[in-house]
Formats: C-alpha cells, sequence, structure tokens
C-alpha cells in the first residue's frame, strides 16, 4: 500500500486545522479506508479530545520517535471506526522532541500500512510547523473569511511553495451565507481570487460542530448538519470523486455560482 | 564573501572559506545590514563545506531568530545536501548560470540597460524583495508583501502589498499596476496610503508630482 500524507495546517490558530483533521479522518475511515491522524502539535495536544480518545492514550508520537514504542503500539484505534487510528502527540515535552526528518521516517513507515495519514500542524511558522510539513504529499490549507485568517493563509501557502510541498489546496470554514449576502463577511470568491489556489471546500459555520466538538463526536457522524456534509465532500473530493458544490443558500444560489466560477476557473 | 539579489532571494557565497569563519562573518554582515537582511530568503552557497544536520539546523535557527530565513543551500557535497533536505531545505548542487560570457554585437538600436529584477510568481504575505534597480513582477503582490527598489517597479497583476520605489533617494521612479490597489505606496521620501475605492479596476501609474505621490489612469 502507498498512503498519501495530507497535511492540515493554517498558519492562525482557532480557524478549524483539528475539526477538520478530525472529521476528514472520520470521512475517510467511513468511505472503507485505512486512516491514521497525527497530532503534531506537542505540547498542546487536543486532536485526541476532538475525537474522543484522550482516555485511551498509552504512548503518544514522542515515544514512537524516540523508539520506547512501537509505531503500532502509539496507534490507537477509534472507538466508532475499525480502520481509523490516532497517534497522538506528547503533553509533557515540546515541539523540539521531534525533528522534520523523524516525521519523514515515521511516516514512511506507516504510508505501507495506511491509505491516509493526517497531519494536524499547530499554528505558527516554526519548528512544529515545519514537523507538520516535512512529510506530506498534500497540504491543505484552512482558512476563516476574515483578513487576519486570510493574511496568515496566504504566508503560509507562500512557505509551503518555498519548500516545493504540494498541491497546496483551501479549505474555506466557518462561512456564513446569510452574512456574506449582508456584506457583512468576505466572500468566498475574494478570499479564492486574493490566495489563487484550488479550493477544494467550503464549510459553513454550523452550531453543531461545537456541540458534536465537545462531546468527542466529530460532526461529520451528525447526517443532519451541514458543516459534517461539507467535510464529507471535501474527503470525497480527496478522494478523486467529482462531488458537486452544495447550496446553503438556495435562493441566491450562492454556493453554485461559485461552484461554477471554480470549476471554470482552475 | 560575496552578497547579491536574485529571484530567488538573497544570494550568498561564502566559496571555501572555513565553515566556522565564515558563519561568523555571515551573522556579522546581517547584524550590520539589518535594513537589506529583515525578512529577507537566504540562498547560501557553501561550497564544499560538509555540514551536518545540526551543524546547518543551528546556522539556520540563528538566522530566524534575525528575521532571515535559510531557503536553499547550494554545494558540491552529496552530504551537506541530504542535510538540506532532510531540514526541508531546497539543495542545488548546481551554481546558478552565470551571465552568458559571449558577448552579443550592440546594435545601435540597442539601449543602454539598466539593472532590473524579475519576478514571475505571486508575491505572498512575508514575501519581501529588495532590489538595487528596477523590479517587475508578473502576478499578484498580496497584502503582507513588499518590494523596496532602487528604481521603478511595475506589476503585471494586482498590486495589493507595500512598495517602495527610489528607495535610493529618486524622486523620478514610478511604481505602476494593472490594478493599483496598494496597502502603502513609497516613492524617495515620499509616503501614501491608497484611499478606499470600489471604483472598476484599470492600469495605473503613481509618481512624485508637486511633492506628493498621485496615482494616474495608464494612457497611451
Amino acid at each position: 500500500m502507498n498512503g498519501r500524507v495530507v497535511t492540515v495546517t493554517s498558519g492562525k490558530g482557532g480557524v478549524g486545522k483539528t475539526t477538520t483533521t478530525a472529521n476528514l479522518g472520520m470521512a475517510l475511515a467511513s468511505m472503507g479506508n485505512k486512516v491514521v491522524c497525527i497530532d503534531a502539535d506537542i505540547g498542546l495536544r487536543n486532536l485526541d479530545v476532538v475525537m474522543g480518545l484522550e482516555n485511551r492514550i498509552v504512548y503518544d508520537l514522542v515515544d514512537a520517535v524516540e523508539g520506547r514504542c512501537r509505531v503500532t503500539q502509539a496507534m490507537i484505534r477509534d472507538k466508532r471506526y475499525e480502520t481509523l487510528y490516532l497517534i497522538p502527540a506528547a503533553q509533557t515535552r515540546d515541539k523540539n522532541a521531534v525533528s522534520p526528518s523523524d516525521m519523514i521516517r515515521l511516516c514512511d513507515t506507516l504510508r505501507e500500512e495506511m491509505d491516509w495519514i493526517i497531519i494536524d500542524s499547530p499554528a505558527g511558522i516554526e519548528r512544529g510547523f515545519r514537523n507538520a510539513l516535512a512529510p506530506a504529499d498534500e497540504v491543505l490549507v484552512i482558512t476563516n473569511p476574515e483578513v487576519s485568517a486570510v493574511r496568515d493563509a496566504d504566508r503560509i501557502i507562500g512557505l509551503v511553495e518555498a519548500e516545493e510541498k504540494g498541491p497546496v489546496k483551501l479549505i474555506i470554514n466557518r462561512i456564513n451565507p446569510a452574512m456574506v449576502k449582508r456584506g457583512d463577511m468576505i466572500s468566498a470568491e475574494d478570499v479564492v481570487e486574493l490566495l489563487a489556489i484550488h479550493l477544494i471546500g467550503i464549510v459553513p459555520e454550523d452550531e453543531t460542530v461545537l456541540v458534536s466538538t465537545n462531546h468527542g463526536q466529530p460532526v461529520v457522524m451528525n447526517e443532519k448538519s451541514q458543516a459534517g456534509y461539507a467535510f464529507l465532500n471535501i474527503a470525497k473530493r480527496l478522494n478523486g470523486e467529482d462531488v458537486p458544490w452544495m447550496e446553503l443558500d438556495e435562493k441566491n444560489g450562492f454556493f453554485n455560482r461559485l461552484g461554477k466560477l471554480i470549476s471554470g476557473g482552475s | 564573501m560575496e552578497i547579491k539579489g536574485t529571484k530567488d532571494g538573497i544570494l550568498v557565497n561564502l566559496e571555501d572559506q572555513d565553515w566556522l569563519d565564515a558563519k561568523g562573518e555571515l551573522i556579522e554582515q546581517i547584524a550590520s545590514r539589518q535594513d537589506f537582511f529583515q525578512g529577507a530568503q537566504l540562498v547560501l552557497d557553501v561550497g564544499n563545506n560538509v555540514l551536518r544536520a545540526k551543524e546547518l539546523g543551528r546556522l539556520r535557527d540563528m538566522l530566524s531568530e534575525k528575521g532571515v530565513a535559510l531557503s536553499a543551500i547550494i554545494s558540491r557535497s552529496i552530504v551537506t545536501r541530504e542535510t538540506a533536505q532532510l531540514l526541508g531545505l531546497k539543495a542545488k548542487l548546481i551554481k546558478p548560470p552565470e551571465k552568458p560570457t559571449k558577448k552579443m554585437k550592440p546594435l545601435d538600436t540597442v539601449l543602454a540597460g539598466e539593472a532590473a529584477v524579475m519576478i514571475h510568481r505571486t508575491m505572498r504575505s512575508g514575501f519581501k524583495v529588495a532590489y538595487q534597480g528596477h523590479v517587475v513582477v508578473l502576478g499578484d503582490v498580496n497584502p503582507g508583501a513588499e518590494i523596496v527598489a532602487s528604481g521603478c517597479v511595475v506589476v503585471w497583476g494586482r498590486l495589493r502589498g507595500t512598495v517602495h520605489a527610489g528607495a535610493e533617494g529618486d524622486e523620478s521612479a514610478v511604481i505602476c499596476a494593472l490594478d493599483l490597489s496598494p496597502m502603502q505606496l513609497r516613492i524617495a521620501s515620499h509616503v501614501a496610503t491608497a484611499p478606499q475605492d470600489n471604483e472598476k479596476p484599470q492600469p495605473e501609474v503613481a509618481s512624485v508630482k508637486n511633492d506628493q505621490i498621485i496615482a494616474e489612469p495608464w494612457q497611451l
């Protein structure tokens, strides 16, 4: 097997990297893939909490890298999907405990067993980010429709391109169609125009995300959630499926127009 | 030690100096010319020096503390190139091509040239180019990106970052772009911020007139 390594990153904190990692991991596993999510945010781990696997941690990423356990021992099996695993970050160490070459070695081992390796990058552009980026075959940049998040995404894309990693794909998270319509929020079109990279998904602002995060149940498992549906679509697109853009505001057909713009533009 | 601006960033050639001496000299150079190096991408030619991850990693960290990003290593040593790759840096064996040695026969129509650099990419936030001469960008200059040129700046795209033309005092320098909506423009010692307009983008030229920076639609 030859798994693909996808790094989820954003530059700015709090835009939804961990939520995206957990949901994409779960969605890809639900489609029958073998998936491992890696929390690269050493010292500030929380992917385990979002996935509801906190109480099962015995070994972590640093243990695996430093050889205190086998890689398979650090892989926690998900309680819902048999083919989904998590490698949690260490909480008591810092980012310097792992180097980019450690991450490349680890991912090369995992590639043989897994279809997908999804790395949750820490915020920032320092060591932790470089660790997460080093093994990537593909990079997903998450941004919110706000000026500071877009600026940081732009910086991150520049850094990823400088390291010749890629392709880089964009996810716009927490968009509020009603606010965009009123002109109170930057539109997805404007974000895409500035960043000029391929858009792979738009996730609407949705209260169910917070509720499910707090319960350790990624929102993609909630069939009624629009955000969950959006994450499922992103997973399908990653998997190579051609999924139509979902319509979030039926009256003005905003996402329809955007879908056309993107399929025509890239 | 040779230092010059290239399209990939600032190229520093350590040649075959002893590594420790060269490193010290480089750090000194950066400390003494902070404005020039601040935010720069550095390409380092280490010649025949064999460097391990520890040495190269330490240098990278020292540089990043000074606001300089080590982006690529040029080396004749396989070990050094592998090290660079491990650290996620670009590694090149071959030196960038020198200027063609074959001299073109000058025709009467050939104008005396001035130094210019061409950047064929989108300049994203955090990317800075400083150049003694003109700067041409084929692509957008995004907010947070910065260009400093002693000559003129031409942007074949949207200019939304910060540009300083005529940085060494040339008031006749101009800045032009297909869509001129910069964060801030500077020409010589003049500074201007662009008014927020929602007009349809059109090619514009900014220049100094009556001690002010004025932007006007491009006219043939």
